[in-house]
């Protein structure tokens, strides 16, 4: 006689301690088995889309540094970019080299928070978030040498930055990219390779490479299902053609594939800021701005490679001095929308898992 | 204490030392009093000790700003909880949901009735004394699983049972490897355990040891296998509805197990209280502290298994793995009836080196993803 | 379906880590005792004014993306400048994001130093006038002002701080 079963509903609440911000999943359980998923967001919505058009130019971007919290300068990169494209204005070259800088730094610091808290939702309590986060607490102090804060960075300007570097920034990121690679090393001995690990992670939540490539995923979740795909090297921004570094790949596209493919990120993002600190000329770090910017009308949308994925802002011009429309492609969003079919089959643990590999901030994901 | 043919009561009075002054009384007050400080005092010692010694292993201090070196933080944490509010929620079964704590700490007691602090020096020499903790040790599951249901709760009955499942799912290795030293031992109880144990046990049964230590820390719930009561998972627990005193007894049954884990190994494997200069019942403290500290180190170094990968553990790798140690350590036995030559121990460490290197190959973790 | 192929030698690994981890010192910061030397270019969470180098031209009310500052000049010019009746900044509104400090064309806001300045009312977030003035409490950074960041002490660098041992 067999026995009868139905499935029920459990909500994974707006607030508890493992999603990377509040998010809301309605998960209809078989037992043990996920059978369905819904995903309800919107709970941090904070209309920055709207904000844009009442604020000037300038004024968009401390807005833009509250998108991704924990990668300020990769969004506030987005963003200068496609103003400069709709405005038509250049920048000189000791600026773009300290952008390069900026950015990958940025990766480094984002990608330690994304690993991090992988293994933590993995159940390591806490050592290798904490390990990571001492080498983050270094990028803050050099960002906060810049601009003066250690999160909400608002560095960025059209036409460049204000302030020039102090003199003790290069030589400190120098010391700091000599060091790195050692640290990088020992977080991966702790983990990498450990049983555990890799029987959680391994095999777990694939991503077929068909539906991330449909779906438009981008980042480290669509590189680790084999997608050779960088936008800083398929269709260079800035000057990311001057430097020489690698794409790493995964073969599978689990949740092992994408802690992989994000360490070795940050591996290829210390190789570009070794070259970018040698290469770096003197210069003006400003080109010629009007206060109050009003570029002509027109649209313009300019993409980059964030940390999380392929991140871009959609400006709409109508000659005055704030935007008419700002739209931002979140990588977060568009990455999201593959969670349930990597999650149907698997359990309720591994929903934890697959969820903190595919590496979202609710505030991109909201706005 | 009836008088009948057959029931002889002196043999109460026989399990006490001969020079103990008082008589049996006497000496039942003061091992109790000293059990209970015992199991009082040393889990807020462990929980200082571990909160401590995590932050050390994450390069970071811990508490350190209550009292001298954070010495008072236990004591304020437990006068913090008992301050808490007592709620029961009002679909929960009563009286289920206020033995539920008790059931599951007074076993944690129970086992130190058995443990030699000194020589001869034990509440009761059971001449049962192994069987006799590991009988009373699973009856915590039964409290764990009374919590689960009283609290109406479906995650709590989700934790509860998962739990129930792994704790008896590792009994079985955790007691075919207790066989192990008492064959080699020759006797249950655990004075004439360490009072055979001219070497350390752990050198003749280094297999036995592992499989103890990692079956142990299944049976009380630590990492690497602490998916019942882990912020970062779904189920809160068994211990979700619970708060006051009835959490704190919760809280202190599971450092109690693990200070009750902890000694019972040092008994077994590692000689209790034998040691040249310093008097005995310190020896087995350090050797307790020493196995803490490796419990600690465990928690802070690993990720946490699956419930399923769990089980697996238990019925695929332990089990076989105790039951060849069982019939090594029996021929063994055998073969040197009169005691094993030192020259067993190397030949033992490089069975266990060989067996766990061929079990880790064909060991293979169950299923993947389910199609729905 | 995984297979145990390592022999247990990432365990091992993951203990050696951990374990060489706690023989570092640890890098806790015992704050109030010891505080770290926050950068010369703070924007630290208040605002200091200058009333005599303001003219109430209100460029800086203008580029707050909050809309934090509040001026009432009177009506008149003497002496090519607006007298200024009240300059408010409402320092819950603030995100110190410092563009009005970079907008003002007579040097006459600065960002704050100290970034210990709470309050215990939300009335007194709302600052004016005296209460805007620099002192010995309020010191101004050196946010986009490089003679007064180059008087200012040096900022502890973590990574001054590190040892990586083989």
């Amino acid at each position: 006689m067999a026995l009868k079963t139905e499935p029920f509903v459990l909500n994974i609440g707006p607030v508890h301690p493992s999603t990377h911000g509040v998010f809301r999943m309605r998960t209809t359980l078989d037992g043990e088995v996920i059978v369905d998923l819904e995903p309800v967001f919107g709970y941090l919505h904070r209309g920055i889309e709207k904000l844009a058009e009442e604020r000037t130019y300038t004024g968009v971007i401390p807005l833009t540094d509250r998108l991704d919290y924990l990668a300020s300068m990769s969004n506030n990169l987005a963003y200068v970019l496609a103003v400069e494209k709709l405005a038509g204005v250049g920048v000189p070259e000791r600026a773009e080299y300290i952008r390069v800088i900026l950015a990958e730094l940025q990766r480094i610091a984002s990608h330690l928070v994304a690993v991090g808290a992988f293994l933590n939702d993995c159940g390591a309590y806490f050592t290798p978030f904490l390990y990571m986060w001492r080498e983050r607490e270094k990028i803050y102090d050099f960002f906060e040498m810049l601009s003066g804060q250690r999160l909400m960075y608002n560095y960025m300007r059209v036409g460049g930055f204000n302030q020039d570097l102090p003199d003790e920034f290069l030589p400190a990121v120098r010391k700091f990219v000599k060091k790195m690679p050692e640290w990088v090393d020992e977080y991966d001995r702790l983990l990498a390779e450990n049983e555990i690990l890799l029987a959680r992670a391994k095999g777990v939540g694939i991503l077929p490479r068909d539906l991330a490539i449909n779906i438009g995923a981008s980042g480290p979740v669509l590189r680790a299902c084999g997608v050779k795909w960088d936008l800083r090297k398929a269709d260079p921004y800035s000057i990311y053609d001057r430097f020489e570094f690698d794409i790493p790949t995964g073969t599978v596209g689990d949740c092992y594939d994408r802690y992989r493919v994000r360490i070795e990120e940050m591996r290829q993002s210390l190789r570009i800021l070794q070259q970018a600190a040698e290469q770096i000329p003197g210069g003006p770090v400003k080109s010629e701005v009007p206060h109050y910017l009003h570029p002509p009308v027109g649209e313009a949308y300019a993409h980059i490679e964030a940390p999380k994925g392929e991140l871009g802002f959609y400006l709409v011009s109508d000659n005055s001095i704030a935007p008419y429309r700002c739209h931002i492609r979140a990588p977060s969003l568009i990455n999201l929308t593959a969670l349930r079919d990597m999650i149907i089959g698997w359990k309720i643990q591994d929903l934890i898992i697959i969820f903190g590999s595919i590496d979202i901030t609710m505030a991109e994901v909201d706005r | 204490m009836i008088a009948s043919p057959g029931l002889n009561l002196a043999q109460y009075w026989s399990a006490v030392a001969a020079d103990w002054p008082g008589g049996f009384w006497w000496h039942w007050l003061v091992f109790t009093v000293i059990i209970i400080i015992f199991i009082l005092l040393l889990p807020m010692g462990f929980i200082y000790i571990e909160r401590r010694g995590i932050g050390r292993f994450q390069a970071r201090l811990g508490p350190n700003r209550t009292g001298p070196f954070g010495l008072f933080q236990p004591v304020a944490d437990a006068i913090k909880v008992l301050l808490k509010e007592d709620i029961v929620p009002t679909t929960a079964d009563k009286v289920v949901h206020f033995l539920a704590p008790i059931v599951a700490f007074a076993p944690v007691m129970m086992v130190f009735a058995v443990v030699p602090f000194g020589d001869g020096a034990l509440l009761a020499d059971l001449n049962i004394g192994i069987l006799y903790v590991v009988a009373v040790a699973s009856i915590t599951s039964v409290g764990i699983f009374m919590a689960g249901w009283a609290s109406n709760n479906k995650y709590s009955l989700l934790g509860a049972m998962r739990d129930v499942a792994a704790v008896v799912s590792y009994e079985i290795p955790l007691v075919l490897s207790i066989i192990g030293v008492v064959l080699i031992a020759g006797s249950l109880s655990l004075n004439e355990i360490v009072q055979t144990q001219e070497i350390p046990f752990i050198l003749f049964q280094p297999l036995g040891f592992i499989i103890f230590f990692i079956a142990g820390c299944a049976e009380i719930n630590r990492s690497p296998f602490d998916l019942l009561e882990a912020d970062s998972e779904l189920t809160a627990g068994f211990h979700t509805e619970y708060s006051g005193i009835k959490f704190v007894l919760f809280y202190l049954t599971e450092y109690g197990e693990a200070l009750a884990m902890s000694t019972i190994l040092a008994t077994l494997f590692l000689g209790g209280w034998r040691g040249p200069v310093l008097p005995p019942w310190l020896w087995l403290l350090v050797k307790i502290l020493i196995v803490f500290c490796v419990m600690v180190w465990t928690r802070a170094a690993f990720p946490r298994a699956r419930i399923d990968q769990l089980m697996a553990l238990a019925w695929k790798f332990l089990l076989p793995l105790a039951l060849i140690n069982l019939l090594i350590t029996g021929i063994e036995v055998l073969a040197w009836p009169e005691g094993l030559p030192w020259v067993l121990i190397f030949i033992n460490i490089a069975i266990t080196l060989v067996l766990v290197l061929l079990w880790s190959r064909k060991f293979k973790l169950g299923w993947g993803r389910v199609e729905v | 379906m995984l297979k145990f192929e390592h022999y247990g030698k990432g365990i091992v690994k993951g203990l050696i880590v951990t374990m060489r981890n706690l023989l570092r010192h640890p890098i806790t910061t015992q704050y109030p005792e010891q505080r770290l030397t926050t950068s010369r270019r703070i924007r630290g969470n208040e605002l200091i004014w200058d009333n005599i180098k303001c003219t109430g031209c209100a460029t800086c009310a203008k580029a707050c993306p909050q809309g934090a500052i509040l001026i009432v000049t009177a009506v008149n010019a003497v002496e090519n400048r607006y007298a200024v009746e009240k300059y408010e900044v409402d320092t819950g509104y603030c995100i110190q994001c410092g563009l009005c400090v970079e907008a003002c064309p007579y040097e006459a806001i600065y960002m704050g130093y100290a970034y210990e300045r709470a309050k215990y009312r939300r009335g007194e977030l709302v600052q004016t006038d005296e209460m805007l003035l620099a002192s010995e409490e309020r010191r101004p950074s050196g946010y986009m002002y490089p003679d007064i960041a180059a008087k200012l002490p040096e900022q502890t660098l973590l990574v001054d701080r590190d040892k990586v041992k083989k």
